[in-house]
């Protein structure tokens, strides 16, 4: 059954009567005293939370927190070693997604649980599957009912799309699609605006806020204190495992929650003071990169980062972002355009001609290209200089230099480990990153480049790696930040540059930056126009 | 300690019991042969006795753990760079080629320059045996297993060609190379123990010293452990995978020389060797450590230099010893289950390193 | 015309490259058949990869898997001989022993596949150290028995015969030397064009499919609409394994009539270079495999037409070991041109944890 935005009222039937005003109706979901335990950690610690019909209720909380942890215990993926979950006020057991998904339950989990490779009609078919006799797939059937579905929510899309070939933002809306397809009565949704635009956000606001009109129950699970004052009715607040809070948004303020879902009074922000820019460090002269599959993916992009500034780039995740910083680092070739770095031509140089250059590189992702995790902390403390005296005398490592060395850059970066010879996968992502922090901040340099430096980590972490950012811009450094996070580049650049479609699009001081409209000219490059519907598909299937 | 050896330790026994119910009920299958429980004793008491019976036996041994060495040292230190190495067996093959050739050429040379020469040559006739599949991988992202398994075919018939036509000695009815005469290593121990035996140890020395004492040491661990790191960390993996498949097939074809220079001392169409498979078992059982190989490798070298005797003595095929090698490498790989049914805590099972190997198998050309 | 093609022959070199389509327009009909029968158990291999592939178990054991179904159809047909008898059932040469022969061949595969897929989505051990297990133990147990089997050299039930396709067929203009190549052919050679077609429409056409598909992509993304990811991954590597066992019937039941040791000879190996040529579709995969091995069957064809002029003069002056390596050089060569530009599943081998552990 699937109901229409525009004619609820026609449709109340059974939702009608589970109101929130309804006072003898049992909550639509009630999860009592989970608890859940992985080795050395309770994610979950006696947590009760319950959710009314047509009710929108955020669970806030940090990173690692335990929100995803308990979805995943409602959603089946997880057991629970203790608590019970009820729906309707009956008690239920969810063994896995498909009793879930038969109950009503539906997840739109925070990496997108999409096939790439497949098209928009296959990845919603996927698991129930609109059928032609016993063996084959009623493409033609499923077509129709899925242009429907979209026609109802307001948007049009293209079946036959490949779903790796859609902006995020619509891929957000095909997951949605894929739990309306299903016939969803209970809509968990796990940081869904991560990645989003701000115009974007509240598009998905609103189709969640005219999902709740219809009765279904909507849980959504984020860190962002505003969004979820946003959107919610009601807030629950969840720090390491346990509940420590319940609010309702006319209640309470950022402020407030901050306190309750950190444990102390936190500094939203971190003062970044003034900046001197000086010389410019940086510079970047039409250049075009491409990516794997051939395609240009950076075009004509000048930029100017000078030492004692902090440069910023915004954007929707796969604007080229990416590929610019590959191509700064040395990690890819541009195929046009020049990049100087204090004057010397680095546009071909190596990974390790651009490191000697006096240049260093967060990656965005630690574990894949920052870290060797089975490696002890001191072998990736000198991971990029291993090579160099002190560390390496001819062909010979130096081992006293490297657990010398290793010892002193943990303690002054506060990378919390029993010891230096531990693996660096036995670390918290928070201590791993600051482990990254540690090795690449610790020299005199000309540049250095940040990408998503704080994706996923505590706010503790999130505070130091800040810190420590503006400590390096203050000392001469110039400081190239990538961000998704558009509250992270605001928050820490002198100026912002908004990258779209491998182009820069505008360049704005970060003082006097206004957040809407950064956020418009993320989703459209700054045309005056809606985004395509389906965004550079190209040809599709 | 415990912790290191217990699975290995565990994995051999329970391989000895698996080889003795194969032995009991390959008589059921077997027509009209009579049932005799006591056989895996009678077998296994004849494969001790033909790997440490005597003076004589416990050389042989020696002798037959020296190619295991080297063998499992070259698949051991592909693996280090995240590269699974099964063309071990074409290596050894176009090392004894290489050797043999070489030994024809010198024999009349003085030994001093002749072992030397023979064995640099049977070096680089693995070497390039592995710079093949290095390069393709490296380059154009072909997996090294299809290559290298693929090379071992050919390697057999590069043997049948030129044993039968370059190498082979005129005037002979049969297809077989002269004798490498003074470029044949000398025994150093007993009747059978050749220089071999001392060179395995000293290939032994320089492999742990490359490894965890130098910076190309390094850099081979931190390509197979992450080569994504490794680019972003200035490494180049191309040249590192190059360089260890060149170097892994070096050492396989070393094993190859001194089985011709120290055994057999000239070669048929129908040299074979059963060091392919034994030197992978070797290197995953040694847990990819030198020293653990070493000790690896004198199991396997006593299996093997044992099944003659167990062959005369209680009539059970030498394939028995494959069928060892094969379950104690399945208790190993199966070590998840193995630590819950001992209930060992904290035990390691070294395998670790291998976990890249998969993860590129069929992927792209090595990142540059 | 005739005078076009002599000169044609004659310029130097290019002339070669004529002559050698001559040659090959010129033997094809006879040789077709022989092509599809040298392709069959690599056929049957690299679809046993599609198979696995297609939902992220990479096994590298097929060629174990092959070398065990070989050994066991032998054997099994040697001990069913005295006991069921080998009358002649009509069609195929098929006798009561050799048909239950071949049907414990395929479950020997399967229940070796059990192993490999216990080790690679149970244990979660390396796939590729799983599949080379899988080939040792094939080897060496398969050497063991045969060693003790063959000292009494016994009879075995025979071996499936090749079907006789009426002359009206064979000689029909342009399609007839395809259907002869098709139709001239045994029970297993003649059922993999059909497990082909069948297997690629399934495969893009199905649920059984769009579900394989997913769990070797995006196999979290399969377990959170309710698809039980493990489920499908054995499932397919058991299935897989019976085309990998058919592979090593063929070649003890119908190409031969007898067990040698190690005789599959590494077409396990190149049945998986077949499938990535092939780009993990079950009709690129054969495709590829008839390619790699009309070179094999040219080289025979050499033997006993022996090709006129300077060519002729070339190809039988070339040892004769080369032809016998030709598919496995190919391999190489095509691996190494092709690989870069084809892609796998995204989720090829890599195991799968249930729960998630954060």
């Amino acid at each position: 059954m699937f109901l229409s935005p525009f004619a609820t009222e026609a449709v109340m039937t059974i939702e009608a009567a589970m109101t929130p005003e309804a006072p003898v109706i049992a909550p639509a979901l009630e999860m009592r005293g989970i608890t859940k335990r992985y080795p050395g950690v309770v994610a979950n610690d006696h947590i009760d939370v319950e959710v009314r019909p047509g009710e929108i209720h955020a669970l806030l909380g940090e990173n690692g927190a335990g929100k995803t942890t308990l979805m995943n215990i409602l959603y089946g993926l997880a057991r629970p070693d203790e608590g019970v979950i009820l729906l309707d006020g009956r008690e239920t057991t969810i063994a896995g997604p498909s009793d879930a998904i038969a109950r009503g339950i539906n997840m739109v989990h925070q990496h997108f649980m999409l096939v790439p490779v497949f098209t928009v009609a296959e990845n919603i078919l996927l698991g129930e599957e609109t059928m032609a006799g016993p063996i084959f797939l009623d493409r033609k059937e499923a077509h129709r009912r899925i242009v429907e579905l979209g026609k109802r929510f307001g948007f049009e899309i293209d079946p036959e799309a490949k779903v790796g070939s859609l902006s995020v933002g619509w891929q957000q809306r095909v997951e949605i699609l894929k739990a309306l397809y299903r016939d969803a009565r209970i809509l968990v949704l796990d940081e869904p605006t991560a990645v989003l635009t701000p115009q974007e956000t509240q598009e998905i606001f609103a189709v969640l806020r005219r999902l709740a009109q219809e009765g279904h129950s909507i849980v959504f699970i984020s860190h962002k204190l505003y969004e979820v004052l946003d959107i919610a009715d009601r807030i629950t607040v969840i720090r390491r495992g346990k509940v420590v809070g319940q609010r309702l948004p006319s209640e309470t303020d950022e402020d407030d929650l901050a306190a309750l879902m950190v444990g102390r009074n936190v500094q939203l922000t971190v003062d970044r003071g003034d900046s001197k820019p000086a010389d410019v460090a940086l510079e970047v002269r039409g250049l075009e990169v491409k990516d794997d599959r051939g395609s240009v993916v950076v075009q004509g992009v000048d930029l100017d980062v000078r030492s004692g500034e902090i440069l910023g780039i915004a954007g929707v995740a796969g604007n080229g972002q990416d590929e610019l910083v590959e191509a700064i680092v040395g990690l890819r070739r541009p195929s046009g355009g020049r990049i100087t770095l204090r004057g010397q031509d680095v546009t071909r140089a190596s990974p390790r001609a651009v490191n000697e250059a006096g240049v260093a590189y967060v990656p965005a992702d630690r574990h894949r290209f920052g870290l060797v995790l089975s490696f002890p902390l001191a072998d990736n403390l000198v991971l990029t200089d291993y090579y160099r005296r002190p560390y390496a005398r001819g062909v010979l490592r130096n081992d006293q230099a490297i657990e010398a060395s290793a010892q002193e850059r943990i303690r002054e970066y506060d990378v919390r480990t029993p010891s230096a010879t531990v693996r660096a996968s036995t670390l918290s992502g928070g201590n791993q990153q600051k482990l990254v922090v540690a090795r690449e901040f610790a020299r005199d340099l000309a540049l250095l480049v940040l990408d998503q430096p704080t994706r996923g980590l505590d706010v503790g972490s999130i505070e130091f790696i800040h810190r420590q950012t503006i400590a390096k811009r203050d000392a001469g450094t110039a400081v190239l930040l990538v961000s998704a996070e558009l509250d992270e580049v605001l928050e820490l650049s002198d100026r912002i540059a908004v990258m779209y479609r491998g182009r820069i699009v505008a360049i704005r001081d970060g003082r006097t930056a206004d957040k809407n409209e950064i956020g418009l000219l993320m989703a459209t490059g700054g045309q005056a126009r809606a985004a395509a519907p389906v965004a550079e598909t190209g040809p599709a299937a | 300690m415990w912790s290191i050896v217990a699975l290995p330790l565990i994995s051999i026994l329970l391989a000895l019991v698996v080889g003795a119910f194969v032995i009991v009920a390959s008589q059921l299958v077997l027509p009209g042969a009579q049932l005799d429980l006591l056989l895996p004793v009678t077998a296994y008491s004849a494969l001790l006795q033909g790997a440490f019976g005597n003076f004589d036996a416990i050389v042989g041994t020696l002798a037959s753990t020296a190619p295991l060495v080297l063998g499992g040292l070259s698949v051991g230190l592909a693996f280090k760079a995240g590269l699974f190495n099964i063309g071990a067996r074409g290596q050894f093959l176009l090392g004894a080629l290489g050797a043999v050739a070489a030994g024809i050429t010198l024999a009349g040379s003085p030994s001093i320059v002749a072992i030397p020469l023979a064995l640099l040559a049977g070096f680089l006739g693995g070497a390039a045996w592995g710079f093949i599949p290095g390069l393709l991988k490296a380059v154009a992202g072909a997996h090294e297993v299809v290559v290298t398994i693929m090379l071992n075919y050919i390697a057999d018939g590069v043997i049948t060609a030129v044993v039968g036509g370059p190498l082979r000695q005129q005037g002979r009815s049969e297809a077989i190379t002269p004798d490498v005469g003074n470029a044949a290593l000398p025994i150093i121990i007993g009747s059978t123990g050749h220089a071999g035996i001392l060179l395995a140890i000293i290939a032994v020395v320089v492999i742990g010293w490359l490894l965890f004492r130098t910076t190309l040491g390094f850099e081979i661990r931190t390509v197979g452990a992450n080569p994504d790191a490794a680019r972003y960390a200035g490494m180049r993996p191309r040249v590192v995978t190059i360089l260890t498949m060149s170097l892994a097939g070096g050492l396989a074809g070393l094993a190859g020389a001194v089985v011709i220079l120290g055994v057999n001392h000239l070669m048929t169409p129908s040299f074979g060797t059963t060091a392919g498979f034994d030197s992978i078992a070797v290197a995953l059982l040694g847990r990819t450590n030198p020293l653990g190989i070493v000790a690896a490798a004198l199991l396997f070298g006593a299996l093997r230099s044992g099944a003659t005797l167990m062959e005369i003595l209680a009539r059970i095929p030498k394939e028995l010893i494959d069928v060892l090698q094969a379950t104690i490498l399945l208790f190993l790989v199966a070590n998840p289950v193995l630590q819950r049914l001992f209930r060992l805590r904290g035990v390691k099972s070294g395998l670790d390193t291998t976990e890249t190997l998969t993860k590129t198998y069929s992927g792209e050309a090595v990142v540059q | 015309m005739d005078a076009l093609i002599n000169a044609l022959y004659s310029i130097p070199l290019v002339g070669l490259v004529f002559q050698l389509g001559g040659y090959i327009i010129a033997v094809g009909p006879n040789v077709a058949p022989g092509i599809l029968q040298a392709a069959t158990p690599v056929a049957l291999a690299a679809l046993c990869g599609v198979m696995c592939e297609r939902a992220g178990v990479v096994n590298i054991g097929i060629e174990g898997i092959m070398l065990t179904s070989a050994f066991v159809g032998w054997y099994a047909g040697v001990l069913l001989a005295p006991v069921l008898g080998t009358a002649d059932l009509g069609p195929f040469g098929a006798n009561p022993a050799l048909v239950v022969a071949l049907v414990i061949a395929l479950v020997s595969g399967v229940l070796i596949s059990w192993l490999h897929a216990w080790l690679s989505i149970s244990v979660r051990a390396d796939q590729i150290i799983s599949g080379t297990i899988i080939n040792i133990v094939a080897v060496g147990l398969t050497g063991y028995l045969n060693n003790l089997i063959s000292k009494a050299s016994p009879n075995g039930a025979g071996a499936f015969t090749q079907f006789k396709p009426p002359h009206e067929l064979t000689d029909l203009p342009v399609v007839g030397w395809l259907l002869g190549m098709f139709l001239s052919q045994g029970p297993i050679a003649m059922s993999v064009i059909v497990i082909v077609v069948i297997f690629q429409v399934l495969l893009f056409r199905s649920r059984w499919g769009l579900r394989s598909r997913a769990v070797g992509e995006h196999p979290r993304a399969a377990e959170t609409v309710g698809i039980d990811v493990i489920r499908v991954r054995y499932r397919n590597v058991l299935i897989g394994g019976v085309f990998a066992a058919l592979g090593g019937a063929y070649l003890s039941m119908e190409a031969t009539n007898s067990f040698q040791q190690e005789m599959t000879t590494g077409r396990g190996f190149v049945g998986l270079a077949a499938m990535i040529v092939g780009r993990w579709s079950p009709v690129g995969a054969f495709g590829a495999a008839l390619l790699f091995y009309s070179s094999t069957a040219l080289g025979n064809s050499i033997k006993f037409a022996r090709p006129s002029g300077d060519l002729g003069t070339i190809l039988v002056g070339l040892p004769a070991q080369l032809y016998d390596a030709l598919p496995y050089l190919l391999t190489i060569i095509i691996l190494a041109g092709v690989v870069g530009r084809s892609i796998p599943p995204a989720a090829d081998g890599q195991p799968y944890e249930r729960e998630a552990t954060a």
